[in-house]
Parts: structure tokens; sequence; C-alpha cells
């Protein structure tokens, strides 16, 4: 059924610091190493060790330059930072990927509001993926059906791991502790608490999908306005722009 | 948004055939012309091969044609399966109405025949519209000229072909000429609104939420080579063109058909019936070159994780 739950039990989610996140991609790998053999799994690649691979992955780590207010550095640059920005499924509490599914192979769970896709039901139309404006749906070219972060549902309850690895596999393998699994429904829970005190937030929320992980913003930097005070010496700047004649010369010809 | 040839073929063909049908309906309904006859029965064939063939080509973009069937279970929320039940509806009663000329025991049902055809085109071509004006995620879709957009088109290529049809047997009655002038019209309007509405610039969604920290520039991407997202709602081929591309739209499916529906008026029967042919034809290509943009045109925010807010 594609109708979505009035309400979920529970709002299972993931809560990701943007702050200490180092950008490694090891939670992508420990995304596709569990899925692969999961129960989604294979996640097909094609030409993986071609001249143009492609594949099928649930999580995927962009980065951005985002520049503050400051004028370090020569030509007024700024005391800007990079920040790695994981994305995967934001398990949406109005999640039209699910609403727009003809067949009813995309479902949302009442339980723990976990979206998911049913293989043996999808047609491959791929309009769930139109719907949805995180891209979180892939489309397995081999199999030709829709695949999703299923939020690690075969490990969450899975009885035969030790408890402490009963968190999606991202969570677990994150080498700087950047990842946080729970509840976000839960006002108690360890997440909300988190986000509450970072002001996490949503991505997006203008969509109205009513997405369920929150992203911890970058704090402000420290050196911030030290970096902004420190002049550097006009000599090294002006090595750029050449004011000898015969230099401006070679300049523009190479410049050609 | 990627656009590809079955979709666009879908539109276009079933919009055509769709359209056609209400209008051979209300013909048959004004009791203008009898249901056996040659050139409704001529009619009738093109729009069912329109439809079909059209209906036909929007599962070969399926990664499971084979299970298409299964789309159509979920009309409570979906607007791809509210279209999918439609069409088969619709189609069934044309198929009604072709068979009751031919079959006797159908005689008796052919009033369903036509008042199906009648009624459920339009709502048909209305879900296949409200299947791309539902996505919030592609803004240049989200608007009010889509619906209308996709039912006036639908109606004016009907007419068009209609006038192709009626053309070499009976000439073109003239109630049929003041619809294509009138669709025709109403068609460049409705178009020229969506252009002008998809070019205002409007309040972007933010993907990343970073905007507070300073400006956002895309560093380095998640992977080393586009993926499944940037292939399907990345598409950037001949965007550059697209001012040309409209310019030919335009005067395919809407200027070159208006002067020939006119000039049809004044020639004699059989040139007439050629400039009739001709107009239809070329406001197909016109019109397959208006889906094309429709698609290529639209822009997804989630390509903003890619290029930049």
């Amino acid at each position: 059924m594609t109708t979505l739950p009035k309400s979920t039990g529970r709002k299972l989610g993931l809560v990701i610091d943007l702050d200490i996140c180092v950008g490694c991609h090891a939670c992508a790998v420990a995304c596709k190493e569990w899925n692969d053999g999961g129960s989604g799994g294979p996640l097909s690649d094609l030409a993986a060790y071609g001249a143009d691979p492609t594949g099928v992955w649930f999580n995927r780590i962009h980065s951005y330059e985002v520049d503050g207010a400051g004028s370090g550095g020569c030509g007024g640059g700024s005391s800007g930072q990079t920040v790695y920005f994981p994305k995967s499924c934001m398990h949406c509490e109005t999640a039209e990927c699910v609403t727009v599914c003809p067949t009813g192979a995309s479902y949302k769970r009442e339980e723990d509001g976990i979206v998911l896709v049913d293989a043996e039901t999808c047609i491959g139309c791929k309009l769930c993926s139109w719907a949805c404006p995180y891209g979180a749906r892939e489309y397995d070219q081999v199999d030709r059906v829709m695949k999703k972060c299923t939020l690690c549902v075969d490990r969450i309850y899975n009885d035969a791991l030790p408890e402490i690895e009963r968190v999606p596999a991202c969570v677990s393998t994150c080498p700087v502790g950047a990842r946080h699994f729970g509840d976000l429904g839960d006002p108690d829970s360890a997440v909300s608490a988190l986000v509450e005190d970072r002001k996490g937030y949503g991505l997006m929320p203008e969509a109205g999908y009513g997405p369920v992980n929150r992203y911890l913003p970058p704090r402000a930097r420290r050196d911030r306005e030290q970096a902004a005070a420190v002049t550097l010496p006009a000599d090294l700047c002006d090595d750029l722009s050449p004011d000898n004649r015969l230099l401006k010369w070679v300049d523009r010809l190479f410049s050609r | 948004m990627h656009p590809a040839y079955s979709v666009i073929f879908f539109t276009v063909a079933s919009g055509a055939g769709l359209g056609l049908q209400v209008l051979l309906a209300a013909l048959l309904l004004a009791g203008h012309v009898s249901p056996v006859s040659p050139v409704i029965l001529t009619g009738l064939g093109l729009a069912f091969v329109l439809i079909s063939g059209g209906l036909l080509s929007s599962t070969f973009h399926l990664g499971h044609p084979e299970r298409a069937w299964r789309a159509l279970s979920q009309w409570r929320s979906s607007w791809l399966s509210r279209e999918g039940v439609l069409a088969i509806v619709a189609v069934g009663s044309l198929a009604l109405l072709i068979g009751s000329a031919f079959i006797a025991p159908l005689e008796a049902l052919r009033p369903l025949g036509i008042w199906g055809s009648l009624l459920l085109p339009l709502p048909t071509i209305a879900a296949t519209a409200m299947i791309y004006a539902s996505l919030k995620p592609i803004p240049a879709w989200r608007n009010g000229w889509v619906v209308p957009s996709y039912l006036v088109l639908a109606l004016m290529s009907g007419a068009l072909w209609l006038g192709a049809i009626t053309a070499p047997f009976s000439g073109i009655l003239p109630g049929q000429v003041v619809f294509a002038l009138v669709s025709l019209v109403a068609g460049a309007v409705v178009k020229l609104g969506y252009w002008r509405r998809v070019d205002r610039p409007e309040a972007a969604m933010r993907a990343t939420g970073l905007g507070p920290a300073g400006t956002v520039r895309p560093f380095d991407p998640p992977h080393t080579q586009p993926n499944y997202l940037q292939r399907e709602m990345g598409y950037r081929i001949a965007r550059k063109h697209a001012g040309k591309l409209r310019r030919v739209a335009f005067v395919a499916a809407f200027v070159v058909p208006l002067a020939l529906t006119l000039l049809s008026i004044v020639l004699p029967h059989w040139p007439a019936a050629g400039a009739a042919m001709l107009a239809a034809a070329i406001a197909t290509f016109g019109l397959i070159v208006e889906r094309w943009l429709f698609f290529a045109e639209a822009r997804h925010v989630v390509m903003q994780y890619y290029e930049g807010e």
C-alpha cells in the first residue's frame, strides 16, 4: 500500500555531524559492503574496473567549500572551510517517493518509519526517484528495480549480532563518530538531545517531505577572526600580478 | 530531466488519440454521422492505434514491463496508477465502439461506448499531466499551466487529425474548422504561458542548508563518474539550444497548422485534404519537439547537490 501511515510508532533515522565528518567515504563503503550481501543485494556495478564505472550506492559523500565572511589571503580571499556532506535516505514522514509508486512496491513501515522497496513487485518506472528531492533512490541496471537505503533493517533488529553492532553499517563504521542512529520521534532519546543541543536541521524543509534525518551544522571557527586579522606581506601577493612590462608581456603570451 | 523517447512518443501519441476519441464521440452524439460510416470507423481506428501504441511504448522504459499490470493497484495515492486505470477504461470504451460496428450483439452497448469515449479521455490526459505536476522537486512542472497544456494540446492534435481524416471523405465540416482554429490559438496561449512561467526565477529550495555559514560551492563530487541521478535528472545536452527549439516547436505546432487550416477552407476538395493532412503531421512534429523540451528544460532540485545552489 502506497498510502502513508498516519503516524509511525518510532521515527528511526540518522544524525550526521558536519562539524567532525572528515569525508573519508568509509560509511559509503561499509553501506555498500553490508547491503551488497544483505537482503537488498547484490548492488550491481557496471564496468567497475573500466574507464566509466557506475553502480548502486545508497550513501554519497559530497563536499563543499563554504565561504565565510573574512579577508585572509591574497586578493581578499576568505577564511572559508571545507564541509563534507554525507547524504542518504531521510526516511521522510511525508515520503512522496512512496505515494507516487503505482505498484505498492514502495512502503513506509508503521512501526518505525523506515521506507522500503519490495524488489519483487517494483516495475522499475523510476518515478520514485523523480519524486525524491534528496536523490535517495537508485536504479539497479542489472536487477532493473529501484533500491534504496534500508537503514540496515537487517542489522538493527538482528539478534544474531552483538547488541553494539545493531546499528546501520554506516554508523558502526564511522571512524570519527560523526554518525548517530536512533529514534528521532522520542524527545528523550540521545539523538534528539544531540539535535536539540547542536541545533540540528533537516534538509529542504520547504519541500514539505518531513525528512527525519538531521544534520548538525559545522561549529563557528575559532580562528576566523585571527585569519581575518592576518595581513600578508604585500610583495607575496604582488608576485601574482607582475608589474614588470616584460613579465606582463610574457604573462599575456602564455595566457593565450 | 532526461527526455526518454518512449515517454515523449507515449504522451504525444496517446494525447492525440484521446483527443480524437473525444471529438468523434461528440460528433456521434450530435448525430451528424453514422457510427458505422467509413469516416468514423477510420477515425476510431486511428485513435485506437495512437492510444494503444502510446500505452505500449510507455511500458518500454520500465525495468520490468511484464509486471506493468501491478501499476493498476495504487490508484488511491498514485497519479501514475490512476492514469493507467483511466487509460484502460478509455481504450475499452473505444474498443466497444469499434466492436459494435462489426459484432451484432455488441450493438446494444454502443451508447456505453459513445459516452465512455466522451467522458473518459480528458480525465486520462489530466492524470498524465498530474504525474508531472505533482512532483515537488521539479519546479518547472509544478504549476497551473501543465494540466491545461496537456488537455488543450491533446484536443488540438485530435482536432487536426480529425480534419485529416474527414477531409478526403466528405470535406471538412464547418464546426470542425472553427474548433481546430480555436484549439490552435488556445494551444499557443497555454504554451506561451507555460514558458513564461518556467522562465520566471523563483525562490529555490536550498539543498544543503549550509547557507547561513556563507556561499556554498561544490568542491568534490561523490563519485569519479556521473551516477544514476546525474544521468536521469542532470540532462543538459542541447539545453543551450532551448530558445531555438522553442521557436521550432511554436511554428510547427501552432503557426503552420493554423495557416494550413485556414488555407483548407478556400482550397478545392483534394488540395484541402492535402493541407489538412499536412497540418496534422506538422503539428505532431511540433508537439514532439515541445514534449522533448518539456523534459529537457525541467531541472530537478537534486542537481543542486552536484552543480551548486
